[in-house]
This record gives C-alpha cells, sequence and structure tokens, in this order.
C-alpha cells in the first residue's frame, strides 16, 4: 500500500474535491430551477405543455448519464459548423460546459418527477383553504403549494443531491480532472489502483455523508413547523393543523 | 442520419451483452438484496451492523469508482499481498464477471431496501392468523409472508431493474463489448458520435419502455385477488 | 506459466490495445488486425506457437500481463525505465519519433511559450502524457482513454493540438478524410527518458524463456526479410528506427 504515493497526491485530489463540488451544486440548483416550471408541464392538461414535457423526461430518465454525456460532449462536435454559425461553439467547446449541461438536463427530469408527486401531494384542504381566501393562481402557487411540496419533496430530493453527487464521476471520462480523473491519471501513471481509487472512495464517502448531514440539519429546521409534537413534552398549545 | 456503416450489428451484439448483464445482474441483485434483508430484519448486531457498513459504502461511493475499484484495484491487490507473502497468484477478473459483481454488489443493497419496506409492509394480522393455524415460521414465511412481500415489492424491484439496466452502460468503461462500448466503438472509428450514441440512447430508451410496460402487467397480476382500496 | 527451462507453451496469448491505427486496430467484424498483428503472427511462426489475441484497454495493459489474462504485450508499448520496474521487455520491434498534429489554419508555435495556455490532447498513460507532463507543464493537457477520443476532439476543434507518435498520426488520423486539414508542426520528439527505446514486447518479470523466444524471433523476422515486407505493407517505409 504505497501511502506516500495518495499523500504526495493530496493537492491534485483536493482541487478534484472542488471541481466536483462545483459541479454538484451547479447542476443542483440550475437543474431544481428547470425542474419547476418543467413539473408544472407535466400537471397541466394541455397538450402543448404535456407532451414535450413528457418526452424530455422519458428520454433522460430512460437513458443512461453516460450515454447523454457522450451524445452531447462528442456528439456537438459532429456539429461544430452549426453551433458556430449561432455563436454556441464557444460553449459547447469547453468540457465543464457540456458537463454541466448533460447533468442539469439530467438532474432536471428526476427532480421534475419528484415535485411533481409532490405537487400532486399537497393536502387539499390546504388548497381549498387558499382559494377560499380568494388566492389568485400565481399567489396561491407560490406562498401555499410551492413551499408545501417542497417540504414534501426534501426527503426525496436530498437522495437525489447525493446522487448527483456521485454521478459527477462520471465527468472524468470527457477529460475533466474531478476526484475520479485524478484517480484515474495517479493510478495508471503509477500502476497503483488501489490506492488510487481507494482513496476517491474515501473522499466520496466523506462528501456524501457530509451533505446527508447537512440535508438532516436543514430538513430540521425547513419543516420545523410540521413535525409531530415531542411525545413526551406535551406542551398546552402546541397545536398544529394536519 | 441513420447509416450505421456496416455497424448496425456489432450494435445488435452489443445488447444482447447488455440485456445478459443486466439479467444475470438482477437476480444476483434480488439474491443478495434477500439475504441481506433477512440480515437486516432477523440478524444479530454484528450482522447487522455488517450490512450497515455495506449499504453505506453503496450509497456513498460512485459505481464508476467501485467498478474501477473492483477490475483493476482487486486483482493488484490481491497480488500485491500475495507477493508481500512470497506466493504468486493467478488472479483474473475478465470484464463480464467485474461488472456484473459490481452491479449485484451495488443493486444488492438497493434490493435489500425493497425487500425490507417490502416485509415490514405485510400486515402483522397475516403473521398472527398463519401462526394460529399451526403453521411452523418457515410456512409461514413461504407460503403466506413471501407471496405477499412479492406483491409489495414488485414496484421497488421493477425501478430497480430499470436503474440497473442503465448502469450496465458504465461497464463499457472496463470494455466490455456491451451496447455502450459498441457505439463508442463505432462513433470512433467511423467519427460520427452523434448518430450512434443517439441509436444507443433510443436502444435504452426502447428497453427502459417495454419494461415499465412489463412491470405494470407483473403488478396487475401480481395483485390480482386484492382488492383496490381508494388511493 | 511453465518454470524456467522447460519448452515453450503451445499457446501464446498476446494482449493489445485495439485501439491504435495502423498499429493494432479493431475492423467492423470485431476482428484485430494491424502492424503490430502481423508482426506477432510472424513472431508466432517464428517461435512455433499458436497465438491468440486480447483486446484489453490501454490503462489496464499492463496489470492484465501481471494478473495473467494474457502472457506478452504487443501494443506499442515503449520501452522506458519506469516499466521495466514492472516487467521485462523484449528487444525493440520498432521505434518511431513523437510529434504535435495541428490544423493547417493554426499558427501555434511548438515552444515552451507558444504551447502555454493551449489546449492538448493525448492518451492517457502513455509515454505522450508524461512527457507533456514533465516537459511543457503549463499546457492545458487533456487526456484520453484512447487516441480516436483525441482526434474526435481535434477535429471539432476542443483541443488545439495532439501529440503522439508520427506513424500512428498520420496513418490513423492525417490520412484519413477527416485529417486534410491538419499537419504535423514542429520537431521530432525522441528523448530516451520518456520515448525510452522503442515499442517493445512486454512479458512478466521472469519469464526468460519467453523474452528469450521473443527476441529470436525478432532476429529472425529482420534477417530474413519478413519483417521488411510487413512493415513496407502497411508503411511504405522502416519503422524499425536506428
Amino acid at each position: 500500500m504505497n501511502l506516500d504515493l495518495v499523500i504526495e497526491n493530496l493537492p491534485r485530489f483536493l482541487s478534484g474535491v472542488v471541481l466536483t463540488l462545483e459541479l454538484t451544486a451547479a447542476s443542483c440548483v440550475l437543474g431544481f430551477a428547470l425542474a419547476i416550471p418543467l413539473a408544472l408541464m407535466r400537471l397541466s392538461s394541455v397538450r402543448l405543455w404535456l407532451w414535450p414535457a413528457t418526452a424530455y423526461v422519458l428520454f433522460f430518465r430512460g437513458t443512461p448519464l453516460l450515454a447523454q454525456l457522450f451524445l452531447i460532449y462528442y456528439g456537438s462536435g459532429q456539429f461544430r459548423p452549426a453551433l458556430e454559425s449561432v455563436g454556441l461553439w464557444t460553449f459547447f467547446r469547453e468540457p465543464w460546459f457540456c458537463a454541466l449541461l448533460t447533468l442539469v438536463l439530467n438532474t432536471a427530469a428526476y427532480t421534475s418527477e419528484i415535485l411533481r408527486g409532490a405537487i400532486a401531494g399537497v393536502p387539499r384542504g390546504e388548497i381549498e383553504a387558499a382559494l377560499a381566501c380568494g388566492m389568485s393562481r400565481g399567489l396561491r402557487f407560490r406562498r401555499i403549494i410551492l413551499p408545501r411540496a417542497l417540504g414534501l419533496a426534501w426527503p426525496a430530493y436530498t437522495n437525489e443531491i447525493v446522487y448527483q453527487l456521485q454521478a459527477t464521476s462520471l465527468v472524468s471520462i470527457i477529460t475533466l480532472m474531478d476526484i475520479t480523473g485524478v484517480a484515474r491519471v495517479i493510478a495508471s501513471r503509477h500502476f497503483a489502483f488501489y490506492e488510487a481509487f481507494l482513496t476517491a472512495a474515501v473522499f466520496y464517502l466523506v462528501l456524501v455523508y457530509g451533505v446527508l448531514f447537512l440535508a438532516k440539519r436543514a430538513e430540521r429546521r425547513l419543516l420545523a413547523h410540521l413535525r409531530p409534537p415531542d411525545a413526551r413534552a406535551a406542551k398546552p398549545g402546541f397545536g398544529f393543523i394536519r | 442520419m441513420f447509416d450505421l456503416h456496416g455497424y448496425g450489428w456489432m450494435i445488435l451484439d452489443g445488447v444482447q451483452v447488455t440485456l445478459l448483464v443486466g439479467l444475470a445482474a438482477m437476480v444476483g441483485a434480488i439474491a443478495v438484496g434477500l439475504a441481506a434483508a433477512l440480515a437486516k430484519l432477523f440478524g444479530s448486531r454484528i450482522v447487522r451492523g455488517t450490512v450497515e457498513v455495506y449499504t453505506t459504502i453503496v450509497r456513498g461511493v460512485p459505481e464508476l469508482v467501485l467498478l474501477l475499484l473492483v477490475y483493476y484495484g482487486v486483482p493488484t491487490l490481491i497480488q500485491d499481498t500475495a507477493a508481500a507473502m512470497g506466493r504468486e497468484i493467478e488472479v483474473t477478473i475478465n470484464p463480464f464477471v467485474a461488472g456484473v459483481g459490481t452491479i449485484t454488489f451495488i443493486y444488492g443493497a438497493f434490493a435489500s431496501e425493497v425487500f425490507r419496506a417490502a416485509y415490514l409492509a405485510v400486515p402483522k394480522g397475516q403473521f398472527e392468523a398463519a401462526t394460529a393455524l399451526g403453521l411452523n415460521r418457515y410456512l409461514v414465511f413461504r407460503l403466506v409472508v413471501l407471496p405477499q412481500m412479492l406483491r409489495h415489492a414488485l414496484p421497488g424491484l421493477g425501478n430497480l431493474w430499470m436503474v440497473l439496466i442503465k448502469a450496465t452502460a458504465l461497464i463499457s468503461v472496463i470494455q466490455l463489448p456491451e451496447l455502450m462500448r459498441s457505439a463508442d466503438v463505432a462513433a470512433r472509428t467511423t467519427r460520427m458520435p452523434f448518430t450512434f450514441f443517439f441509436v444507443a440512447c433510443l436502444i435504452y430508451l426502447a428497453i427502459t419502455l417495454t419494461s415499465m410496460w412489463l412491470q405494470s402487467r407483473a403488478e396487475a397480476w401480481a395483485s390480482r385477488g386484492i382488492e383496490r382500496t381508494q388511493a | 506459466m511453465a518454470p524456467a527451462g522447460a519448452e515453450l507453451p503451445g499457446k501464446v496469448t498476446i494482449g493489445t490495445e485495439g485501439a491504435y491505427p495502423p498499429f493494432n486496430y479493431l475492423d467492423q467484424d470485431g476482428t484485430v488486425k494491424g502492424f503490430e498483428i502481423d508482426l506477432a503472427k510472424a513472431m508466432c511462426e517464428r517461435m512455433k506457437v499458436e497465438c491468440d489475441f486480447v483486446i484489453q484497454d490501454w490503462d489496464g495493459i499492463i496489470p492484465g500481463l501481471l494478473a495473467k489474462k494474457y502472457d506478452a504485450i504487443i501494443a506499442s508499448l515503449y520501452i522506458t525505465d519506469e516499466r521495466k520496474q514492472k516487467i521485462d521487455f523484449s528487444q525493440k520491434y520498432y521505434q518511431v519519433p513523437a510529434r504535435f498534429v495541428v490544423p493547417k489554419s493554426s499558427d501555434i508555435e511548438i515552444t515552451a511559450e507558444g504551447l502555454a495556455d493551449k489546449v492538448i490532447g493525448t492518451q492517457r498513460a502513455t509515454s505522450f502524457e508524461r512527457f507533456m507532463r514533465d516537459k511543457f507543464p503549463e499546457v492545458d493537457l487533456r487526456v484520453y482513454a484512447t487516441f480516436d477520443e483525441a482526434y474526435l476532439d481535434l477535429v471539432s476543434g476542443r483541443v488545439d493540438a495532439v501529440m503522439g507518435d508520427v506513424v500512428a498520426l498520420s496513418e490513423g488520423f492525417l490520412e484519413t478524410p477527416d485529417g486534410a486539414d491538419f499537419e504535423f508542426r514542429g520537431p521530432n520528439f525522441t528523448g530516451a527518458e520518456w520515448f525510452g527505446y522503442g515499442a517493445g514486447v512486454g512479458v512478466r518479470k521472469g519469464e526468460t524463456e519467453l523474452l528469450n523466444a521473443f527476441n529470436e524471433a525478432i532476429d529472425a523476422i529482420r534477417a530474413d526479410g519478413t519483417y521488411d515486407r510487413i512493415s513496407e505493407k502497411w508503411f511504405g517505409f522502416d519503422v524499425y528506427g536506428e
């Protein structure tokens, strides 16, 4: 077990960690933003919205991430002249952009399904109360439905964040030096296969459980008002609407 | 755009290998998952602890890294330790075994969660009634609990299959000639990546859609005789 | 494997990459072909053994040998001191210099300043990668699993140049339709420290019987004109080098 090699290469691994976290964070934020309109389109009864959204979700959930990555990265290269003429080639030229685009499109599809279920799961009672209050559609969505849905979706979405963190390992295949990319170069250069990949595994474990820990903390604060009452505390007046 | 330059046959061979790997890994994952679920439900503290470690690793480490670790790391690790002990061992892991093994390892953990939830979903009344009828523990499980477990497990297992079959694409990284790799070779040599990767995507889509349809049929079959409660 | 002093086994399995035309590559049926394949078959004939080919991706070519997946490597594996620590090599059977390929329209200079911050592509775990990291550290180096992927990105303009050996670059890329707008630039690079002493047959340490057999076979085919014939067929010139 060549530990010196690992220690020597820690700086490289750390820059890989930075890239991994950047990609995860960016893809989750952008993917989530894309997922909200997507979920609404999926819930709509208007075919103009429903069909394209369904096709999109089916494609990105029904094909492997690796295939999507190759399709966008190498596939865009095949269409360089067309992309250049609309000025998009400068973006597609960068592996980082292609990786981010693919990750965003991919997570948006899965997240939209989570949100779709969550929005549909908002208790009817709350929606009726909002209607009774005379809230407009936009207001109803913004103040009642979306926050409630987010609360319902959070546990499932935490899983999606963890999945994204793991999914970033695939970008090593399109020349990006994330944790896995660094590990592969070190492994093949120095014949240190298990040292390099075990180190990578440890980094990912730390990151994943770090994220899960933070997510749990966030969940407690976001959903504090929905927590079931502490059975032992039985404070008077501690009621809530269920 | 769909002129495949003679690589159509290679792609079809790739599809075969993909399905083969998928089925083999699915069987493995179900077996491992069942065992792990039973271990988690009935096992001693140490056994449960081991299963916890197992699921922790699977949850925390990306599939690609596990795959590379198994395929490259395990043989070299075994050989280095053997060499350190002064012995020479021949250790070969071929891509098929490494791929199926890694996927079974990963999805066995997920399957164990599906089975555990399915077991807990069987109403306690069923256990009590069966025992009251005089059936011993083994028969209770086999005749009453297991069939009901399967009904509850089907949606979870169906989803597992669909995620699993897409995961087989990763094994292309270690050179197994499945669909993704065939598309990759064709794309590289003909310099038409979009064409071939798009075709590959369409094929995966076809597999997924077919699986979704089969799953709904299977769920309908498993739920026959069960009264549908209003959602 | 047979103990030292015994006869050679009747069958020798040879590991090759199958993604490095014209030295070794796969055709549409998946059969492995190339200059090295023809050489290998000629060598096996001289050694009076049957030989079998196994495809192995480049990252794992040496681990595969050590794991006894095959008995020898004939895959443009350059004889370097670093590799000699892990495996034994026969005498070289070809040696060609390394060079850069750039688009004809580009004005890149092949100097340390000229290449700084430019994007250069090459294959992971090769002498070329090591050379680039040691000699041109200011370069934005992209490493790929195979040269074909590097060519794809060269054609689409993601990388400004590709570094590899002159023959593979010439026959595998420049002579193909996609390579029409590209050319060699800069000097030939032949430093022994990185590119070693040519390509040799790799065998596990201690396999002296097999090693001697390969060495004798190489001498034999050099002497009786078989080597020249094969070299003519593939390249039209002698790739043996000095």
